[in-house]
């Protein structure tokens, strides 16, 4: 405990190097995973296609990855700019296969009858369509959230600051309090920000919100 | 013989489901339990073979208290159909009619002999035993609930809404067919339904509940028909049908039953006076409820 | 080391040498299944009862959803370092930590295969006089079973990566390579390894997926 009161410095500075890693990745996964959607749920093949090689980017290890991704885009393997590409990478794996089924959950009766009233493509889009499929969406962004801020710590043993280097310095000099700091710092970073999370869409979504408590 | 002495279903939250109900059910009889959503009618059904149990009173088969009886052995020995089939999806046609059978620890080569037999019993296609559920149509389905349930031969067949689910022209066709089964067969039948047209052509008797299983009336279709006891069960029976004034128009050679606003209510079957004895639709499907509802019209009152 | 890394990997993966002896590929890979297979197997008695007595029964739900859930939020590499500080060097520490990783997707899988069971189903079995035992074995876990197998195959990928940052604190496996190469600044045997880690991760998902298609009931998808 005294380590952590003594070095509440260190854990301030790579809480913020942490959040400077993985915010990104978690926006940018959402933003991307849009378009990429509608597009994917455009052709069939097109959907499987991208459902297959979602699952498959999945199932790889994100150390690999940090690993192999500056000998592809030619940045450091110590550059945090690695980490969220391959971070953006892991989350539209996940995040593409869940608005591409979330749109698919909005009734096709619903959008017709926004067509009939006079709704532009666009319109229907962002007042019809985003709305509806917004609780699945949110599903989404919170598995990446918690996954992506947890993944940001493998970036530790390559170097890169994060909460991560809290359990390679930990290991490295026997206190076991340093590594414990990490691990609570890290999933209360997580937990909290899904919080924030549904508390987002709460306030974005007010029609849901009963349905969720009401679950048994 | 199945009988209900003042049975009552509090739940947790208390909701009462059903007040006080008693009601006795002959043996090889068919009764009708028909009542709109909330009026406890499934619940009541569902005590007989104790899927509920209830809060106060008791059931009786036989004159065996039901809560004495082990459920599993109990529902075993009664054969269930409900709405919708309640199939299992991964499970073959053949393997669903004999899940009980099978259960009850009967051969599997026997239980497959006398599943087929079922089969042609109910008016299925033997090709379609190796099928799975979701390969057949609505009323291909039923049928195959109804071989399920019977497939045990048990004394009681409980069908929940078996027919709610498929579009009315099958609906008609199987409930013709269960007709010619109970004439066969002679099961002791609870029969739940919110069609009344459903319960009068099933029901030996017919048991009209209001909300809370309050029984309304319990007759046979005729004498509810003929002597409705309150507003209520006038209305529920339709339009007031008890009080209708019908006619005979000729219309294109056919006869046309006409009520007092001149509606046509539907065409006449056969001019050679077999409408007493409730053969109407077997005659002429098309002409719907309407001949069915003069059928029970002409009897004497 | 300017040439090109990824043919420094291939020269690294093509030399023999790499290929026998006790910290060959062969064993590492060897070791790395054995970690995965361990961890995924213990973790599964553990979670998968819990998991279809949730399922089953509906009661401690929320705990379950709740405890998987904080569960998925623990870093991977805070659990495998405070194991190896608390516990020691061995199989014990890593095994721990393999076991609290994957316990999540399997307990998520047994319970969603359970849960996913129409009622309507469920209830016609129990009518029919199934005894509750009856209706989990012959109606609930045939119909879930892919669920089921899909929390196996979430529940190794995470073994697997777990097991590759194992190296890291001693163990052996297939992450032995990347941070030998880290700590020797070989690049090309850094991505070797990772190749090595994907190529097993991915071989591993693909056979789980065939028999998570496998395990579909037949009848409940299209002929």
């Amino acid at each position: 405990m005294s380590w952590v009161l003594d070095n509440l410095d260190v854990i301030a500075g790579y809480t913020g190097a942490h959040l400077v890693q993985a915010l990104p990745p978690i926006l940018l996964a959402f933003v991307l995973s849009l378009p990429l959607a509608k597009l994917a749920n455009s052709r069939g093949w097109l959907r499987t296609g991208v459902t297959t090689t979602s699952g498959l980017m999945y199932a790889i290890p994100s150390l690999p990855l940090f690993v192999l991704l500056p000998g592809l885009i030619g940045t450091g393997v110590r550059s945090p700019l690695n980490i969220v590409v391959a971070l953006t990478l892991y989350g539209l794996a996940l995040m593409v296969p869940t608005a591409s089924d979330g749109f698919r959950s909005v009734s096709r009766d619903v959008l017709g009858s926004a067509t009939a009233q006079g709704y532009a493509p666009a319109a229907r889009f962002l007042a019809v369509e985003l709305p509806l499929a917004g609780p699945v969406l949110l599903g989404g962004v919170r598995v990446v959230a918690v996954s992506t801020i947890s993944l940001v710590t493998v970036g530790g043993v390559l170097g890169v600051p994060s909460l991560g280097m809290l359990f390679v310095d930990g290991v490295r000099r026997g206190i076991v309090a340093e590594i414990a700091a990490g691990v609570v710092a890290t999933a209360a970073l997580a937990l909290l920000t899904d919080a924030l999370l549904v508390m987002l869409g709460r306030l974005l979504m007010p029609w849901h919100r009963g349905r969720e408590a009401g679950r048994p | 013989m199945i009988g209900f002495e003042n049975v009552r279903k509090e739940y947790p939250g208390g909701t009462v489901a059903v007040e006080d109900f008693s009601l006795e059910i002959a043996s090889h009889e068919a009764v009708a339990l028909v009542g709109t959503s909330g009026s406890g009618k499934t619940t009541l059904m569902r005590m007989i073979n104790r899927m509920v149990d209830p809060t106060a009173g008791r059931v009786h088969i036989d004159d065996e208290d039901v809560a004495a009886m082990d459920p599993v052995v109990l529902r075993r020995s009664i054969g269930y159909v409900m709405q919708a089939s309640g199939l299992l999806p991964h499970r073959t046609v053949l393997d669903n009619i004999t899940t009980v059978p099978v259960l009850r620890g009967t051969a599997k080569g026997e239980a497959r002999e006398r599943a087929r037999t079922l089969m042609d019993t109910v008016g299925l296609d033997p090709d379609l035993a190796d099928r799975y559920p979701a390969q057949l149509s609505g009323g291909q389905q039923q049928r195959v609930g109804v071989a399920r349930g019977l497939a045990a031969d048990p004394n009681i067949l409980l069908m929940d809404e078996p027919f709610g689910a498929v579009d009315p022209i099958v609906r008609d066709e199987l409930q013709g067919e269960l007709q010619r089964l109970q004439r066969e067969l002679r099961k002791t039948i609870v029969f739940v339904t919110h069609d009344i047209d459903e319960a009068f052509r099933i029901g030996d008797r017919v048991a009209i509940l209001r909300p809370g299983g309050r029984i309304a009336q319990v007759g046979t279709p005729q004498e509810i028909l003929a002597d409705p006891t309150d507003d209520f069960v006038a209305s529920f029976v339709g339009a007031d049908r008890g009080a209708r004034t019908l006619h005979v128009e000729h219309v294109d050679g056919r006869d046309v039953v006409v009520d007092a606003d001149g509606r046509a209510a539907g065409v006449l079957a056969g001019a050679d006076g077999r409408l007493g004895d409730g053969g109407a639709a077997d005659g002429d499907a098309a002409a719907g409820p309407g001949a069915e509802a003069l059928a029970t019209e002409e009897r004497p009152r | 080391m300017n040439e090109n890394p990824f043919l420094g990997a291939l020269d690294w993966l093509a030399d023999p040498m790499r290929w026998s002896g006790p910290s060959g590929i062969p064993v590492r890979t060897a070791e790395h299944l054995g970690y995965t297979a361990l961890g995924v197997l213990v973790a599964a008695l553990i979670a998968v009862p819990v998991g279809l007595y949730v399922g089953h029964t509906g009661r401690f739900k929320g705990l379950a959803v709740g405890a998987a859930g904080v569960a998925r939020a623990l870093p991977t590499l805070g659990l495998v370092t405070l194991f190896a500080l608390l516990v020691g060097i061995g199989l014990t520490a890593p095994l721990l930590a393999f076991v609290t990783l994957a316990i999540p997707s399997l307990l998520a899988g047994a319970y969603s295969a359970v849960e996913s069971a129409d009622p309507a189903t469920v209830d016609a079995a129990r009518a029919q006089g199934m005894t509750e035992w009856q209706i989990l074995t012959r109606v609930e876990i045939p119909l879930g079973m892919s669920l089921l197998v899909g929390g196996v195959r979430g529940a190794t990928v995470q073994v697997v990566a777990t097991a590759m940052l194992a190296a890291y604190v001693g163990s052996g496996g297939l992450g032995r390579y990347i941070f030998q190469g880290l700590g020797s600044q070989d690049y090309p045997q850094m991505i070797a390894g990772s190749l090595l880690v994907i190529v097993l991760a991915l071989v591993l998902d693909l056979a789980l997926l065939l028999l998570q298609r496998l395990t579909a009931p037949r009848g409940t998808v299209a002929p």
